[in-house]
């Protein structure tokens, strides 16, 4: 395995961009990643993007990318439909495989121009499942459901993980949703989707994150203090709801364990975790404790959601927590799909 | 190329048709696989990650079907990523999953591209109107039919050429019995006669829209000696892009699919693509993009093309076949149409193309997709001896 490295991330995410067009939400978040990570554009190796046509509205969502990457000469590229943190992974084989030694990744979504959570549903099996057109919220208290019933977890719980989610980005300047708030006056909140409230549920957001990645010297080179990836796994699992356990993830847990997320001290996790429960569910299939590893400390994917690249930035989160200094040790985990279904864990470390 | 030796130790692909109705997208998908996973002499769980490919998802309605589809293919408890480069996409599948072995994480690894065109309708579903973007309404052959216009003033050529390449194309599927369009009496007089669709574009100039499927095992050295039958060994792979638009960009003879040409030669020791190679497969969706990428690829100088064509050159007992397998021209499911071109030349140097097999002397071959507005390229040299 080659050593590589995060070497600078970038993120835009705000409530709602009504007056930029993807292209023009990506091109500053391309160009602070770019300068901060000390490579000449054209010098990067490759390019990779993650984006979802179904958030735009129509087909090759990515295609525009190219004009905010100003893929002129042309570019090694490629782009996965899927969240960004997979465009990584592409970007890290890439670099494996001894092609090139660096690349920029990146991904982005506008969520508010249609209705996200039906959106989502657009994932689901299209013959058995899609009829009855669940929405992303219902599919996820379905999940909750399961979890509490399992272990006698309660809203409390819940609530819990919303009010630090809130409390911790507060010193998060791209967070859509903070707020000093205790448990008691969210569990005063309606249920909607039962047994979910509204802090229960990811904020719909727009956004772009963009990472520069680069391999053994050249990292060294660019950066004091690298921030290296030490293992990357992803596993997916069965797609319908009815044959696997909602209350746990199979896949999170393989996937942390191959990329060896517990196999050392873990300072610092950023878990894709679009809904309270799931940070709960993933934080036990990591074997993560919250006595000694502060998670999600910038509040999450509940205190900003930019689909298709809010995987990506809990890698970028954990990586700029490495260089300043903050971390020594720590692990990203990115999800795709309903209930959980897709699940990636990234571990990065400091020299 | 770089990282490991890579070869394809399996290659399935599903009958194509305009509907078919006898399967679901899962059932399309795991016929291709199960036939590259026979071919391979292996089972589902002898397959470490898998990598699927398709078009644009407004093509069948399902958003990121890699979820639903991770049952159909036995990814459950694998990695499993869903690449999306435009019409380039089957090739560029075809490349990340052959990295996953180059880079030495993986050993065996099931590559699938799809496209179920009868769940819609692709013209319509590339022309959604977008705000602030000027609405082309137009499909594919509206935006890439002024293209051909300029090539044809550029390079002089008389208006019957693309109606050659309509002709043999369909003349050489007729030993495919996969191929979706069988015309047994189609010859000029046919094409010519054919309604107008977009200038100078007739309806037999024009890929069709298919449902099918592709699919194809790729193994690390170890797992090809393995093998039970011939492998086809990988000796170079690209992809490269560039913007839609933009002043001076040449959209009739792209600079990215030159600079991905150059790559994949120089990787794979191509001089003069003409003769080092035994066959090619190259994404011709409408009749004339075969003299315009022969040039862009460098089989012959710029301008030269169609005389190439005209000659017969690129027919199945020409000096350097194109597209033996009846090509694009005959078989369209979009996202799997470049992981077809990609199978189909490795199907030749293992000397398993049945009646369109072409005859071996370099034992090398180039497949090859675009997508995009001409923007988005992927190509791979596959050969039966193993690369230095």
């Amino acid at each position: 395995m080659r050593d590589v490295a995060v070497v600078s991330f970038a993120c835009n995410a705000v409530a709602r961009d009504a007056s930029h067009n993807e292209t023009e939400m990506i091109v500053p978040v391309l160009r602070e990643a770019i300068e901060q990570s000390g490579i000449p554009r054209g010098d990067l190796g490759f390019v990779c993007s993650g984006s979802l046509d179904y958030l735009q509205g129509g087909p090759f969502a990515f295609v525009a990318g190219l004009d905010a990457v100003g893929a002129w000469p042309p570019v090694r590229e490629s782009h996965v439909e899927m969240d960004a943190a997979w465009a990584l992974y592409e970007a890290w084989v890439a670099i494996q495989t001894g092609e090139v030694d660096s690349a920029l990744v990146y991904g982005f979504g506008k969520s508010t121009p249609g209705d996200l959570h039906e959106i989502m549903s657009l994932q689901l099996d299209p013959y058995y499942l899609l009829p009855l057109w669940p929405s992303m919220v219902d599919m996820a208290a379905l999940q909750a459901c399961a979890f509490l019933d399992s272990n006698g977890a309660t809203e409390k719980d819940l609530a819990e993980v919303a009010a630090r989610s809130q409390r911790n980005a507060r010193g998060n300047p791209r967070a859509v949703r903070s707020a000093d708030v205790a448990v008691e006056d969210l569990l005063k909140q309606p249920v909607t989707h039962h047994p979910l409230r509204d802090a229960d549920i990811a904020p719909i957001t727009d956004g772009a994150a963009a990472i520069v990645l680069a391999a053994g010297d050249l990292a060294r080179k660019v950066t004091a203090r690298p921030a290296w990836i030490r293992g990357i796994e992803h596993r997916i699992e069965a797609h319908a709801p009815g044959v696997r356990d909602l209350a746990r993830s199979e896949s999170a847990k393989a996937a942390g364990a191959a990329a060896g997320a517990t196999s050392g001290n873990v300072d610092v996790a950023e878990l894709h975790a679009q809904f309270s429960h799931e940070e709960l569910i993933l934080a036990e299939a990591l074997g993560l404790d919250a006595a000694q590893t502060d998670i999600n400390p910038s509040g999450g994917a509940l205190a900003a959601n930019p689909v298709m690249s809010a995987g990506l930035v809990r890698i970028g989160e954990i990586a700029q927590r490495i260089t300043n200094g903050v971390a020594d040790r720590g692990v990203a985990h990115a999800a795709s799909g309903p209930c959980l279904q897709q699940n990636m864990v990234c571990v990065l470390e400091g020299e | 190329m770089a990282g490991e030796r890579v070869a394809v130790v399996g290659v399935g692909q599903t009958v194509h048709r305009t509907a078919r109705k006898d399967v679901s997208m899962a059932g399309l998908v795991r016929e291709a696989a199960q036939e590259a996973l026979d071919d391979a002499g292996m089972t589902w769980a002898d397959i470490d990650a898998v990598v699927i490919g398709k078009a644009p998802d407004m093509f069948e309605g399902v958003a990121m079907p890699e979820l639903y589809l991770a049952d159909a293919l036995g990814a459950v408890g694998k990695p499993m990523m869903r690449v999306h480069t435009a019409g380039s996409v089957g090739g560029s599948t075809s490349i990340v999953a052959a990295k996953l072995v180059a880079a030495g994480l993986h050993q065996r690894v099931l590559t699938v591209a799809y496209e179920k065109q009868s769940e819609s309708n692709a013209t319509w579903g590339l022309s959604v109107p977008m705000p602030f973007a000027a609405p082309l309404v137009a499909g594919a052959g509206g935006y890439f039919a002024p293209l051909i216009r300029a090539y044809m003033y550029r390079s002089g050529a008389p208006r019957y050429i693309g109606h050659l390449v309509a002709v043999k194309d369909r003349l050489a599927a007729l030993r495919n019995p996969k191929a979706h369009l069988h015309i047994p009496d189609i010859d000029l007089k046919m094409v010519e006669e054919s309604f107008l669709l977009w200038d100078p574009l007739r309806y037999l100039d024009v890929c069709p829209s298919s449902d099918g499927a592709m699919a194809m095992v790729l193994g690390s050295e170890k797992v090809a000696q393995a093998a039970p039958g011939p492998v086809a060994w990988i000796h170079g792979m690209a992809m490269r892009s560039e913007p839609t638009m933009f002043a001076r960009r040449d959209q009739v003879s792209p600079q990215a699919g030159k600079d991905c040409a150059k790559d994949v030669y120089t990787q794979a020791g191509i001089n003069d693509p003409r003769a080092d190679f035994d066959c090619a497969e190259v994404y011709v969706p409408f009749s004339w993009y075969e003299p315009m990428w022969l040039e862009n690829l460098g089989f012959c100088a710029e301008g030269e093309g169609w005389k190439l064509t005209e000659s017969g050159a690129t027919a199945p007992d020409g000096d350097i076949p194109w597209n033996p397998s009846g090509g694009v021209l005959s078989s369209n499911p979009i996202g799997a149409s470049g992981m077809v071109r990609f199978g189909e030349v490795a199907q030749q140097v293992r000397g398993r193309a049945g009646d369109y097999q072409v005859e071996l002397k370099s034992g090398l071959a180039l497949g090859h997709a675009y997508g995009g507005g001409s923007q988005f390229f992927s190509m791979w040299v596959v050969g039966n001896k193993k690369p230095a």
